[in-house]
């Protein structure tokens, strides 16, 4: 999960990390009072989680209250990058003296984590790692030995910080880290990471991704979710523990297994090339290797209240689950739902394959569930569900 | 022949007492693994399915013998069951268990580098390792092929079932299944270079999917030092950017981790890659029905 830069900044208050005081703001007569409280020059943020928030006039500086509000005006409910800003961060104007760039991450390729740092902050580091590659040191952190002050101070040299704002920024790294590690974050960015006139070191700004499979132990995350941004079919499956994500087509896709879905995707999209309006996926839905009939309904049920959906796709693999208990779990499903009367009314198209395939086909094809056709290969079956939502039946 | 694991492997489950251990450990045993005992601190000196249950790894080990452990505990647990295995230096750690926290799989693998590279460590969220006819160390339904002469590394389960299905009539050597997280232990690269080094291996199917350059790596690799055919399937060219498509690793950020970009990359160092599952079963049915 990405945190908003405010989010980020109020974690990083948590542990110490010096930020400007900001106030957030959904409207602009919020807005106005946020920059009376906040007196003299602020500045106002739109909160997107996107990068390029300034090239876009996503940030601008007012001199006072009057200016703040005309500011905001524009920026609220302004288009960046396809997120709209529903709300800015309201923050006292800091006066810079210097700009520098740090980062914790994850490191896939060498399964470590990495800190970034460079005395040339302020802009796209990735740019600067591209052009002057000199300038932009990665220190390899060791989950076992982690980061003192020590190796703070020993990264901001390497990253050609000045002696003045050493002390200052191995601090700010120091507590970074312990954020990092407590949080459970695969992302902390502070760009940039200033050296105030007042000699402070501060983090302007805050990016922050947090890890999914941490929520058991990270309880207060939850706060975090952007409930209104979620995309509602997508909010629906969560509740009912699916692994679902909405897309933009209109085959809908349940299948078991990440890797076989990802597929499933893919050969829905191949094969929709051929036919009117090239038909594509309207979803990713994983049920997971057991498949039961309760799972399969709920699946069906989220699809089908997909009104892009003109045409479902079944695709499972008899692995650990043999095909005729996944057979049996689609007729239970179609029971359960026409008890519910939400009875099934769109094509499907099932694909089963693997262990016990046959009696999986046979269970089908005894059962006669309406508006249900079996096909015997993945290929095959994605044409012809492609076929169907190109129909449009 | 095999990589890794083989007929006379002996297999310890720990978090065997468990709903998913015992259902996997009685799989395992019916596929004819030699599975010898678990480890679960609390029910030690019992025993389960009718193996004794341990208190530790180094117990069931010194006791056993056992070469590999499969884990299942579950996620908030992990960090601490693979850091058990390591310390008693078993040499083959085969992690199921899915939804682990990645500073937890970064922590063990530093620790399992720290200690030497004693154990090999496949996983987190895994289906484990196969060796059709030979042992199953994990969840992947050993009845879906026979022994054979293909070797299969994977970064899906589900994938891996369909391939093997799909090959059936060749059958494999063995087939790993590294799991799909930002953070594994065992990668694409160590499986090819073992595949190679194997003589009963004569070729190799590759499966991938969208994040991290896992992929792009194994085609720099395969380069240079594999000279068996390798036939690829690369998973996810529809997924939308920042969006993590069922597996905690497979996201594609900015414009890195595409598929598009891996199936490139493998394609320039000569390996054919399929469009769909079956058109890379068919490619490698060409390569074996030529040899």
């Amino acid at each position: 999960m990405d945190l908003f830069e405010h989010q980020a900044k109020e974690l990083f208050a948590d542990y110490g990390i010096p930020v400007p005081r900001g106030i957030v703001a959904h409207t602009v007569e919020e807005v106005r009072a946020a920059a009376e409280q906040l007196t003299g020059r602020v500045v106002v943020k739109a909160q997107v989680k996107t990068g390029g928030r300034g090239k876009a006039g996503g940030v601008k500086v007012a001199d006072d209250a009057a200016d703040a509000v005309e500011k905001a005006g524009a920026i609220l409910g302004m288009d960046i990058k396809g997120h709209t800003v529903h709300k800015v961060l309201v923050e006292e104007a800091s006066a810079i003296a210097e700009e520098y760039y740090f980062s914790f991450l994850l490191d896939r390729a060498n399964r470590t984590f990495l800190a970034i740092c460079s005395a040339a902050g302020g802009m796209d580091i990735e740019e600067v790692a591209h052009s002057t590659p000199e300038k932009v040191a990665k220190v390899p952190v060791s989950a076992l030995t982690g980061v003192d002050r020590a190796k703070a101070r020993d990264i901001a040299i390497a990253g050609g910080l000045p002696e003045k704002a050493l002390d200052g920024a191995a601090e700010l790294i120091e507590k970074l880290w312990c954020a990092f590690v407590d949080e459970d974050a695969t992302l902390v960015e502070v760009n940039p990471m200033i050296l105030a006139a007042d000699g402070q070191v501060k983090a302007l700004d805050g990016k922050v991704t947090l890890d999914d499979n941490a929520t058991f132990r990270q309880a207060d995350h939850e706060a975090f979710a952007d409930k209104a941004a979620e995309d509602p079919l997508e909010a629906k499956a969560k509740e009912k523990d699916l692994n679902y994500v909405k897309l933009d087509g209109d085959v809908g896709i349940i299948g078991n297994g990440a890797g076989l879905v990802m597929s499933t995707l893919d050969v829905v999209a191949y094969a929709g090339e051929a036919f009117p309006g090239k038909p594509s996926p309207a979803n990713f839905l994983d049920i997971g290797g057991g498949a039961s009939a309760e799972v399969m309904a709920a699946g069906l049920e989220i699809i089908m209240s997909d009104p892009s959906v003109k045409s479902i796709f079944v695709n499972v693999f008899g692995g650990i689950t043999a095909c005729d208990a996944v057979a049996n779990g689609i007729v239970s499903a179609f029971k359960l739902l026409e008890s519910r009367g939400e009875a099934v009314t769109h094509p499907l198209v099932v694909r089963l394959d693997g262990n016990n395939a046959q009696l999986g086909r046979q269970i089908l094809a005894d059962a006669a569930l309406p508006r249900v056709e079996l096909v015997d290969t993945m290929d095959d079956a994605a044409k012809r569900a492609a076929e169907l939502a190109a129909a449009g039946v | 022949m095999a990589i890794w694991l083989t007929e006379n492997s002996k297999i310890i489950v720990q978090g065997m007492t468990g709903g998913e251990g015992t259902k996997h450990t009685r799989r395992m045993l019916a596929s004819g693994a030699r599975v010898v005992g678990g480890v679960n601190a609390r029910k030690a000196g019992t025993t389960h399915e009718g193996l004794p249950v341990f208190g530790t790894v180094k117990e069931a080990i010194e006791k056993t013998r056992a070469d590999v452990s499969v884990v299942f505990v579950p996620p908030a647990f992990t960090k601490d069951a693979v850091k058990e295995a390591i310390d008693a230096e078993i040499p083959l750690c085969v992690v199921i268990t899915e939804g682990v926290p990645v500073h937890d799989s970064t922590e063990f693998w530093a620790y399992a580098v720290a200690k030497g590279n004693k154990t090999r460590i496949i996983g987190p969220n895994c289906p484990g390792i196969a060796s059709p006819g030979a042992s199953n160390a994990g969840i992947i339904p050993a009845d879906i092929t026979t022994a054979g002469r293909i070797g299969l590394v994977s970064k899906s389960g589900t994938l891996t079932y369909q391939l093997m299905y799909e090959l059936r009539d060749f059958g494999f050597s063995t087939a790993v299944g590294i799991g799909g997280d930002p953070v594994i232990g065992t990668t694409h690269i160590d499986a090819l270079q073992a595949f190679q080094e194997d003589p009963g291996t004569d070729a190799i199917v590759m499966i991938g999917e969208i994040g991290g350059d896992a992929e792009e790596r194994a085609a720099a690799y395969i380069e240079e030092h594999v000279t068996k055919p390798v036939v690829a399937y690369v998973a996810g060219f529809t997924a939308p950017e920042g969006k993590t498509m069922g597996h905690a690793g497979a996201i594609v950020s900015g414009s890195a981790g595409t598929a598009q970009a891996k199936k490139e990359a493998l394609e320039k160092v000569g390996v054919r890659v399929g469009k769909t599952p079956s058109e890379t079963a068919r490619l490698m049915r060409e390569i074996m029905q030529s040899r």
